[in-house]
């Protein structure tokens, strides 16, 4: 029996799935840690829905790159058995959840996003992502619309929303550049139609944004500096906790079957 | 007399007099049209701020199984129901009306299905 | 999913209603025919049911709390995801519950405001801890298996508005127990160290799931009104006999012991179980079981930290409302 972290060779093609997959888990596992403690029992169901998607997303996403990997990994050893320096989500999701506007605010930046994305992807020529991407479009777009409603409401609700509102908008903002980073490997993905450059969606997703952001009163923060790190594996101190609990299972009872 | 759908509406006013108590929220009936095509059927309540979230909200809640393809949400208020008192004058009158139901009528086996 | 042990009914005001009502009503419920939230309806029925469906929808949302312990800490993506939307059928579950007994004229507001105030109750069976990943097997095949068989009676029961919402919910919870038996067999048939905290888990619940009946049928003060309303159809020792049969011999496939080295089965079949420890349910009743305090803590903090929440969206509404009555005024 074994604890040790798996190896992956982290080919373009199984290092693309992967972070998608690893946005996925992490994004819902936070809106999962929601499940029992929401504001109001609507939103219980209404972030365990959006959890249970991504959840959803993820397994595929991992199976599919064990499948292109061709090595015995699988999707609970993707997530299990990878530490913190092996996980390749963006900061932004792991980022803690904060008050209700924090949590929204990360949902909406991640979801303006997704919906694009995934939408563009279904044009991929690799059958699988198209598929996957054609599933997760219609999750995203919702997600979007429910976060979208609520960042109106906070931003135009009350005093104390709308400050809860603006920070974590000034706070998260610096986890958004991240989104659109490409390196080489995925840059010959998009050249081979397999992936589509976020890049490119750039511009509609600040679009989307700013039209709920200022209906919602709000304002996008001026500055252009931004983190960078998760895509390589360089996190916020936040995901080790949270791997250690979701992990905490496969680590102490090693290769047992539940 | 017409009633409010739900004693909720007449009641839930006169017993918020302590000011430490939780507002309401609205509340919203939901009626869902499933997949075969019938009407819409009512499936439940709940409570949201304003209509587009009772929308939402419906949605995460009442078709989480693949229940619908459409859903109302009404103010519960918005409903207005007969009085159980009414029962009588109200469905007795058709219960008579025998002739206006197809087994009233003969028609010989050999005929066929009409 | 959880009511039979709080089950308390309101006898006493029944002097006051229109006598010639009460005999109606009563013969309406004799003749199985359901009641409805604008039918006239005594006191005493009102007050029992908004109790007994509150405390029902109480222990569906704390109960969500134990379980969500693990949301976090499942094993695989596979069982995440399914404990996931077992808990989130839960809550599900209390919200159609609080509307039904709103409709008895009672908000929800007003209901949950009882709760977290400790002057409402909910089961018990949500005050004890769940330690391992074990106890989420045994919750769900122990407490959904007794929840089953107090709720499948309440699908008829004489209040139309609650029995509609438990046919939805006995529907949503089908898998509720095959998901926690599941848990248990591939424990049972996994490592030693599984089995022995299957084992563990097993014996830490077997009591207090037995206890979520209610006290015995002799000392139950309660039951005669609720049963001649049709809120109740089976005495608590029934359920609890019914369902001491059913389980053994699932135990006996998992190969585990329950613990209870007196138990036999009689001529008729029966399992004939020891002297349950009725002074432990009264004192976590009181108040004093090992997860009280944090139950309710843990609802005080979700209902506190979302005020802000609930208030912004109220006030947008009312600037939406403004808004359009300017707009249509113009």
């Amino acid at each position: 029996m074994n604890v040790a972290n798996i190896q992956v060779s982290e080919t373009p093609l199984v290092l693309y799935a992967l972070r998608r997959a690893d946005d996925a888990l992490i994004l819902g596992h936070r809106l999962s840690e929601w499940c029992g403690h929401a504001p109001m029992l609507e939103e219980d169901m209404a972030l365990s829905n959006i959890a249970l998607d991504l959840l959803g997303q993820a397994r595929e996403l991992y199976s599919y790159a064990a499948k292109v990997e061709g090595k015995d990994n699988d999707e609970d050893r993707f997530a299990y058995l990878r530490d913190v320096r092996q996980y390749r989500n963006l900061l932004l999701v792991e980022q803690p959840n904060g008050d209700f506007a924090q949590t929204l605010v990360r949902q909406f930046f991640y979801s303006t996003l997704a919906d694009l994305y995934w939408r563009a992807m279904t044009a991929s020529s690799d059958a699988t992502l198209a598929a996957i991407a054609a599933k997760s479009e219609k999750e995203s777009a919702y997600h979007l619309r429910h976060a979208s409603e609520w960042i109106i409401r906070l931003g135009d609700g009350t005093v104390e929303s709308h400050a809860r509102a603006q920070a974590a908008i000034d706070h998260l903002w610096a986890f958004t550049g991240e989104m659109f980073a490409v390196d080489e490997g995925e840059r010959a993905l998009i050249h081979a139609d397999i992936a589509i450059d976020p890049g490119s969606l750039r511009g509609r997703w600040l679009t989307t944004l700013s039209g709920v952001i200022s209906e919602a009163t709000l304002e996008l923060p001026q500055t252009d500096w931004m983190q960078q790190g998760g895509r390589s594996g360089r996190h916020s101190e936040h995901l080790g906790h949270l791997l250690s609990e979701l992990q905490s299972m496969q680590r102490t009872f090693p290769g047992q079957t539940w | 007399m017409p009633q409010s759908a739900r004693s909720v509406g007449l009641h839930k006013q006169q017993s918020r007099e302590n000011a430490m108590a939780t507002p309401n929220t609205p509340l919203w009936e939901v009626f869902i049209r499933s997949r075969n095509g019938l009407a819409h059927k009512h499936v439940g309540s709940l409570h949201a701020s304003d209509a587009t979230m009772a929308l939402q909200a419906a949605r995460d809640i009442y078709t989480r199984r693949g229940e619908g393809l459409s859903i109302w949400v009404v103010p519960s208020t918005a409903i207005t129901a007969s009085d159980p008192a009414d029962k009588g004058m109200m469905f007795e009158p058709a219960e008579s009306k025998i002739y206006r139901h197809p087994t009233f009528y003969e028609v010989p086996d050999e005929v066929g299905h009409m | 999913m959880y009511t039979q042990a709080l089950n308390t009914a309101e006898a006493d005001d029944r002097g006051l209603e229109d006598a010639a009502k009460a005999v109606q009503f009563q013969a309406r419920i004799d003749g199985e025919e359901r009641i409805e939230p604008n039918d006239w309806m005594p006191a005493a029925y009102r007050k029992t049911l908004t109790r007994q469906i509150s405390q029902h929808a109480h222990s569906e949302i704390v109960g969500m709390l134990p379980e969500g312990n693990w949301i976090t800490r499942a094993p695989t993506l596979r069982r995440k995801a399914a404990l996931l939307a077992k808990v989130q059928d839960e809550c599900g579950h209390g919200l159609y519950l609080y509307a039904a007994a709103e409709t008895l004229g009672t908000s929800r507001e007003e209901l949950v405001d009882a709760m977290l105030a400790g002057k409402a109750k909910y089961s018990s069976i949500f005050n004890y801890p769940t330690l391992t990943w074990a106890d989420i097997g045994t919750i769900g095949w122990l407490v959904d298996g007794a929840a089953i068989m107090n709720q499948i009676p309440l699908c008829r029961c004489s209040y139309g508005p609650y029995a509609r919402a438990m046919i939805r919910v006995c529907k949503e919870e089908s898998f509720h127990q095959r998901q926690g038996y599941e848990i248990m067999l591939t424990l049972c048939r996994g490592s030693d160290e599984q089995k022995a905290m299957a084992q563990d888990a097993l014996n830490r619940w077997w009591w207090p799931v037995l206890m979520m009946f209610g006290p015995p049928d002799a000392t139950s003060q309660h039951s005669d009104t609720s049963t001649k309303w049709k809120i109740k159809r089976f005495s608590n020792d029934e359920l609890r006999q019914k369902f001491v049969d059913a389980t053994v011999p699932q135990a006996q496939y998992l190969g585990l012991t329950i613990p209870d080295p007196g138990m036999i089965q009689d001529a008729d079949g029966h399992w004939r179980y020891s002297e349950i420890d009725w002074t432990e349910f009264k004192q976590v009743l009181a108040g004093n079981g090992p997860c009280n305090r944090d139950r309710l803590a843990a609802r005080r903090k979700a209902h506190d930290e979302g005020g802000w929440v609930r208030e912004a969206a109220a006030a947008y509404a009312a600037k939406r409302a403004q808004r359009r009555t300017a707009q249509a005024a113009e």
